[in-house]
């Protein structure tokens, strides 16, 4: 928790302008009106937060309840769904004429379109995966469908005007700033919402650590709960791309890297931790991707896999183990 | 054998096993009637293929039955809920866990979760149970240990005293025995006919160790091609329900010795 608050001051203090310490504080507690503090950094301060912490919650709940360690909202096609209504959304919009495209591309239609792709894409997943025993054959099938996503978007592009291109591959560099205080909120609500769910599923996530025919003969109600944790994952992950765009990477990475740090695959251990260490993590890559006392911002998802990925390797080669 | 007047706490009547397929269904077994008493310990023998899984995946109700009734407590399964279920019946799978992470105790206390609140918390009173489950299965020791540390026969009692934490008339065992090596499987075996002794409750597990089944069982379910017959061993033994157990070209039931032996003519 003290890392956490120490991340969050100094996300703030960093940037193109340096601001002292005590107008930030003064700022925060609202004896000084600082505008870049207050509209700017501190705004992208809080969704880094709940991006970096939705998204390791939702890629431990996929972890779970497929039973895979490489399972994570990016792997089963969640993101390529939301990446998808999106495009729609941004491209497609130039098949319906000029007029309505001007009052598509409003945030919240992106929102929308990006919370409908990954949850249409999920539900896909999941009918696929009840015909399946085999967890990989699910895996793949995530793959294919984020394959089939990634293919529909190329075929919207080629039509597409280059302004259309371009807001879409801005929106896939993913971005934490840019959300006004009225966003944040809506951000904020599904976000707990969603979060709210995974807490409520909290026994039956601990109960799918036996498998599901143990868990069964626990009286658990496996369909019941399935959906409530595809639900929650949906609801995280596919409002977070909405809002920040497809951030690569923490959904696979912080569930690891928290079962590895705790040593722990109990779900009222590991929930908190992995909402802790997500937003922790995704300030300090925000922090590096704004380049401090430079000019420029980096896409933050290139940072998160340029800081995420050698962490992940370099924690297994040193346990050796993994624990899951 | 004295006549103890027992508690029935399973019967089938008249049940038929089997697969349905989209147009057809396949049967495996038929006419099984079997009555399984509180507080022993019933082994279920039968050769690979037989039906031995089929029939205590449709007593688990992991899959339909074809015809015929199962009763559990004189009340038809049918007409259990899930959890009330889960609160008469447990389980002790072939399969492996899927985290392997938990430790032991953990492991014992996911045996609780039908009596346990939204969120999954454990009260004093669970904790005794749990402690005595682990006490009964002689782990204490091994409490603390993750399960992947474990070997093969401590993970078994792991997984009876998941079983047993679970507080339920009837355990069923899908093959305990597999992997483990002599000593343990009659160490497993024994542990479960001293458990249906002092716990009072119902065990039934399927199982390839005839020998030791007919020293420890109170009773036994044989299954063979032609019909499924159920008795004290003693009784099967005398019946000669064991010579009709294989094929007679290897080996033969020798009923002195209450075991199989390999035929000295036996040639492919």
């Amino acid at each position: 928790m003290g890392v956490l608050i120490v991340c969050f001051f100094t996300n703030i203090s960093l940037g193109s302008v340096s601001i002292p310490f005590k107008t930030i504080f003064e700022s925060l507690i609202g004896t000084t009106d600082n505008y870049i503090i207050l509209h700017y950094r501190l705004p992208k301060a809080i969704t880094a937060i709940l991006v970096g912490s939705g998204l390791g919650v939702s890629g431990l709940l996929m972890q779970t309840l497929f039973r895979n360690p490489l399972a994570g909202p990016f792997v089963l096609g969640i993101s390529s769904g939301a990446s998808l209504g999106v495009a729609l959304v941004i491209m497609g919009t130039g098949f319906f004429g000029g007029a309505i495209a001007s009052v598509l591309i409003s945030k919240w239609s992106i929102v929308i379109a990006a919370s409908l792709g990954s949850f249409l894409v999920l539900l896909a997943v999941l009918i696929v995966s009840s015909k399946v025993r085999d967890t990989m054959a699910i895996l793949i099938i995530g793959l294919m469908f984020g394959s089939i996503t990634a293919a529909v978007v190329s075929v919207l592009s080629y039509f597409s005007s280059a302004e259309q291109l371009q807001q879409y591959i801005f929106w896939g560099f993913g971005s934490l700033g840019n959300l006004s205080w009225h966003e944040l909120l809506i951000f904020f609500i599904i976000y707990a919402i969603g979060v709210l769910l995974s807490i409520l599923s909290l026994k039956a996530l601990n109960t799918l650590l036996l498998g599901e025919n143990y868990a069964r003969s626990l009286g658990m109600n496996i369909r019941q709960s399935r959906l409530i944790i595809i639900l929650a994952t949906s609801a995280l992950a596919g409002t977070i791309t909405a809002f920040a765009g497809p951030i690569a990477f923490i959904g696979l990475a912080v569930p690891h890297l928290t079962r590895q740090v705790f040593n722990s695959s109990n779900h009222k251990i590991l929930l908190p931790a992995v909402l802790l260490v997500g937003a922790i993590i995704m300030l300090i890559c925000d922090s590096i991707a704004q380049l401090p006392t430079s000019d420029f911002t980096l896409p933050i998802n290139a940072i998160t896999s340029l800081i995420g990925a050698p962490v992940v390797i370099w924690l297994l080669v040193r346990k050796r183990k993994m624990v899951f | 054998m004295q006549t103890k007047k027992q508690h029935i706490v399973l019967k089938t009547k008249s049940l038929s096993i089997g697969y349905k397929t989209k147009k057809d269904y396949i049967v495996v077994a038929s006419h099984i009637n079997i009555e399984l008493q509180q507080g022993t310990l019933i082994g279920l023998v039968g050769a690979n293929g037989i039906g031995k899984s089929t029939l205590l995946r449709t007593l688990t109700t992991v899959q339909p039955k074809i015809a015929g009734d199962i009763y559990i407590q004189e009340k038809a399964l049918n007409n259990y809920t899930h959890l009330e279920l889960a609160k008469t019946l447990s389980l002790v799978l072939t399969e492996s866990i899927a985290s392997k992470n938990l430790t032991v105790y953990e492991l014992v206390a996911l045996g609780r979760q039908p009596y346990t609140n939204w969120v999954g918390n454990l009260s004093d009173h669970d904790h005794s149970i749990i402690e005595n489950a682990i006490l009964l299965t002689n782990i204490n020791t091994l409490k603390h240990k993750k399960c992947f540390e474990l070997s093969d026969g401590q993970m078994q009692k792991a997984m009876i005293a998941r079983a047993l934490a679970q507080d339920t008339d009837i355990i069923i065992l899908d093959e305990p025995t597999t992997h483990l090596d002599m000593y343990h499987k009659a160490y497993i075996l024994k542990l479960l006919r001293k458990l249906a002794k002092e716990t009072n409750k119902t065990i039934l597990f399927s199982s390839h160790e005839i020998d030791l089944a007919i020293q420890l069982c109170d009773a036994m379910i044989v299954m063979t091609k032609s019909e499924v017959v159920s008795g004290a061993p003693i009784d099967l033994i005398s019946q000669g329900t064991f010579n009709s157990l294989f094929p007679e070209d290897l080996i033969l039931f020798d009923e002195n010795t209450g075991s199989f032996r390999v035929k000295n003519s036996a040639s492919f």
